[in-house]
């Protein structure tokens, strides 16, 4: 089994060279049967892969510790779910899920493309087999996760302890759908390049696209912060850490290109921006795994000691990147450019966005590389961390924010600031009647937090005007209102619900650092602690064994107003044998929206036990947030314009020339 | 030794040795003077632990960052202002400490990105803005100008 997938790994890397080259020169040559190549082989080099990847799964899941991976990776005692998760915890296997996803979206594209221009489809197909090419080469070359052991171990070395929970099954196949992703932008983006031209029907094929790998990137980001803030034990939720950063800079560059496509497919303007921000977008996804594969972070010295891996991911990066944009810069100035636009228009507030996001991007960028950079240079060491990214990321996102309400209660082409200021009063005031709330009656609240809940509250209250307005609030009647509202396109909810939930995550973060309390204390069993209105008792210490480790959990009851027991919180430190390792795992309580968070820690000579306590206010709402973006983006996908494959309804409206 | 890796992170950087959870600052440690202990909390934010990977004292459980912590809190109580302290640990440990790296001319680049970056960008779509409607403006008149003189005499 372990050969077989070990042989259709080599024939996926076989036909995605046939893939790149074949569909290609069938382009430029104008033969149609080569350019027909593409489809057949991107899907036949998709079920290779699957079968290889597959192959993989069922030695981790057999506990094969013939397979070098699996014996480093795994332990025959360990749960079957994480035996299976165990298959992308580590580097080789990690590198297939990212090929695998890389292959299944060129066979979406294979498989949906009947409507595309043939030419422009060979092309994608084309570039998508050069980068499947050189990471199937990669994986081959220097990270084979099929590298057999002989003699075969008899024990395995058990998976990393803090990677054994549900959130491994779910985190890293949600962010690489997102990251690989955009590779399909970039495809289309250097096949329009190659061709030369953007048709009409290139941003109506690109968009959907990149709504769908922001959606899946916004819900494995998010899965891995509430993974990262129960699983460490001291609840923090987002570090500014270089390999988060890694993820986060597509995603923000993502986000600039989701709002570019709207305006180019509406409007046909901006072409030339979006195309370099769709090349950029899946740069910086290259740019994160090149960063986190090469051991770059960590040290500089680690590179260099082993530099064959580093060195090929920084080869492939060169190659792509520089390709690509040098392609742009050889063919961008025989795009044409598209419409006019006043400044301010909805066009106007998307480029105000896309600046915003930009710059955020490109901060974070030269906040995660400078070090580096620096140490290279002069030899200085400096460390760039959280303060940094507050002072700097922080005052760029303010403005963003503020006007995001602004965006689509805006006209295309010309529209009125006075208009949307008047339509957004009622907003404006519940922003600042939460402001002055906050103020009042919350103790201790800063003119900041005051400032961030009112921009929540002024975020989520401008996404309900908007649909308010579009359905003819004021205006009309009620049941008019409310056809009108039903009747509304899907993208219109896409948007608004994505606004919400990015001033829902608001409220969370300012929520949870603002008004957050904690407490340090030793503890012995029978005695109660008070924090922000919970009462805890400490119950004891009971130790328990599990499948691949023993454990100590410290048990606490919740007290109620009236004396008696609501509910039970427990944390544990566990330890497992194999690795030597001990992790903590922390217990919570959530009451609405906020949570109640507890980890345990080391135990005193006396029977007692450092406890830590912290109230996390709202805290919640910063995935829950996430989740409505996501939705927001799902809704945006099905509407119809955007359905793949659905002839459009009408035939677009030549705007009316002013002097004809 | 103790390395904090986020999760986020975590999947990717699968390589890293992890010990376990960060606990922080012990009960020992903490300062009976509520507002000192305020100030050595944000003090200690601000600080790496040096054994770490890109964690804050505050955050880690390493014993070389409760060192720390435990220093800081000393001068603290000695007196020093937050200025001091800050002054006095990067003279012992170097600029490497400092989680916020100072305004200096090495790292101008580093500060001056998202400021610069902006206006370039602000100035450059204004500058286009300006060009492509004059353009505009400038072409509709050349053409138009004649067309219309000439439905006006029609």
């Amino acid at each position: 089994m372990v050969e077989t997938g070990h042989f259709a790994l080599v024939l996926a890397f076989a036909l995605s060279l046939v893939q790149m080259l074949v569909p290609l020169y069938g382009a430029r040559a104008g033969n149609q049967k080569m350019m027909a190549v593409g489809g057949p082989v991107a899907v036949t080099g998709f079920a290779l892969t699957a079968l290889s990847f597959a192959a993989l799964a069922i030695a981790y899941a057999s506990s094969d510790f013939s397979v070098a991976s699996v014996w480093e990776n795994s332990h025959s005692l360990q749960p079957l779910i994480y035996k299976i998760t165990g298959t992308w915890g580590n580097h080789e296997g990690s590198m297939l899920l990212w090929v695998l996803i890389l292959t299944f979206f060129g066979a979406l594209v294979a498989a949906f493309g009947s409507n595309l221009p043939a030419t422009l489809k060979a092309n994608v197909l084309a570039v998508q087999g050069a980068i499947g090419a050189a990471f199937f080469l990669f994986i081959l070359a220097t990270s084979n996760p099929f590298t057999r052991l002989n003699p075969a171990p008899i024990e395995g070395r058990d998976l990393n302890p803090v990677l054994q929970d549900l959130g491994l099954a779910i985190h890293p196949p949600l962010l690489y759908l997102g990251y690989v992703g955009f590779s399909i932008c970039f495809s289309f983006s250097v096949a329009a390049l190659i061709e030369g031209r953007i048709d009409a029907s290139w941003a109506r094929w690109v968009r959907p696209w990149t709504l769908v790998a922001w959606m899946f990137l916004t819900g494995g980001i998010a899965m891995g912060s509430y993974w990262a803030y129960y699983e460490l034990g001291w609840g923090g939720f987002w570090f500014w850490d270089p390999v988060e950063n890694a993820s986060f800079m597509p995603w923000l560059a993502g986000t600039a290109l989701l709002h570019s496509a709207i305006v180019m497919e509406k409007r046909s303007a901006l072409k030339i921006w979006t195309l370099l921000l769709a090349i950029l977008t899946f740069s910086l996804s290259l740019l994160g795994t090149f960063l986190v594969r090469s051991g770059v972070l960590t040290s500089v010295h680690a590179f260099a000691t082993d530099p064959t891996r580093g060195v090929f991911i920084l080869c492939i990066l060169t190659l792509f990147i520089g390709g690509s944009l040098a392609l742009f810069a050889l063919r961008a100035s025989r795009l044409t450019a598209g419409g006019l636009f006043h400044p301010i228009s909805r066009e106007g507030a998307l480029v105000l966005n896309n600046l915003f996001l930009t710059t955020a991007t490109a901060t974070v960028l030269v906040g995660t590389l400078y070090p580096l950079a620096l140490e290279a240079v002069t030899g200085g060491k400096i460390s760039v961390g959280a303060p940094f990214f507050d002072l700097t990321f922080g005052p760029l996102m303010l403005p963003l924010l503020a006007i995001v309400p602004f965006g689509p209660l805006l006209a295309w082409k010309r529209g009125d600031v006075f208009a949307a200021a008047q339509r957004l009063m009622a907003a404006f005031a519940a922003a600042l009647a939460a402001m002055l709330v906050t103020v009042l009656f919350v103790d201790g609240a800063s003119v900041f937090a005051a400032l961030g809940v009112g921009l929540a509250v002024w975020l989520v209250c401008g996404a309900l005007t908007d649909l308010a307005v579009k359905s003819g609030f004021g205006s009309v009647t009620p049941a008019i209102m409310l056809r009108r509202f039903a009747g509304l396109p899907r993208s219109v909810f896409g948007t608004a619900l994505a606004h919400l939930g990015l001033g829902l995550t608001l409220l969370g973060i300012v929520g949870t650092l603002s008004f957050g309390t904690e407490k340090i204390l030793s503890m012995h069993a029978g005695e109660t602690v008070e924090l922000s209105g919970n009462t805890l008792r400490f119950e004891g210490l009971y130790p328990a064994q599990g499948p691949n480790y023993s454990e100590d959990r410290g048990r606490f009851v919740v007290i109620g107003a009236d004396g008696n027991a609501k509910g039970e919180i427990s944390s544990a430190k566990r330890f497992f044998p194999v690795r030597q390792t001990t992790t903590t795992e922390s217990g919570i309580r959530t009451v609405w929206f906020s949570q109640l968070y507890l980890s345990l820690g080391d135990e005193g000579n006396d029977g007692s036990v450092v406890v830590r306590l912290w109230w996390k206010p709202l805290v919640t709402l910063i995935w829950g947030g996430a989740l409505v973006m996501m939705a927001g983006a799902a809704m945006s996908l099905m509407d119809r314009r955007l359905r793949v494959g659905a002839p459009s309804r009408r035939k677009k409206l030549v705007p009316s020339a002013s002097l004809s | 030794m103790m390395a904090r890796v986020s999760l986020a992170s975590l999947v990717l950087l699968l390589g890293l040795l992890f010990a376990g959870s960060a606990f922080a600052v012990k009960p020992d440690e903490v300062l009976s003077d509520p507002a000192l202990e305020a100030r050595a909390r944000t003090l200690s934010e601000g600080l790496r632990c040096m054994v770490c990977q890109n964690q804050s004292i505050d955050e880690s459980d390493a014993d070389l960052a409760r060192d720390l912590r435990i220093l800081v809190r000393q001068r603290l109580v000695a007196g020093d202002t937050d200025q001091q302290v800050m002054d006095y640990v990067v003279s012992r440990y170097g600029e490497f400490v400092l989680l916020k790296p100072r305004f200096s001319l090495s790292n101008a680049l580093l500060w001056g990105t998202p400021v610069l970056l902006l206006l370039a960008g602000g100035i450059f779509i204004v500058l286009t803005a300006r060009s492509r409607r004059s353009t505009a403006t400038k072409s509709l008149t050349a053409e138009e100008q004649a067309a219309l003189e000439k439905m006006l005499r029609d």
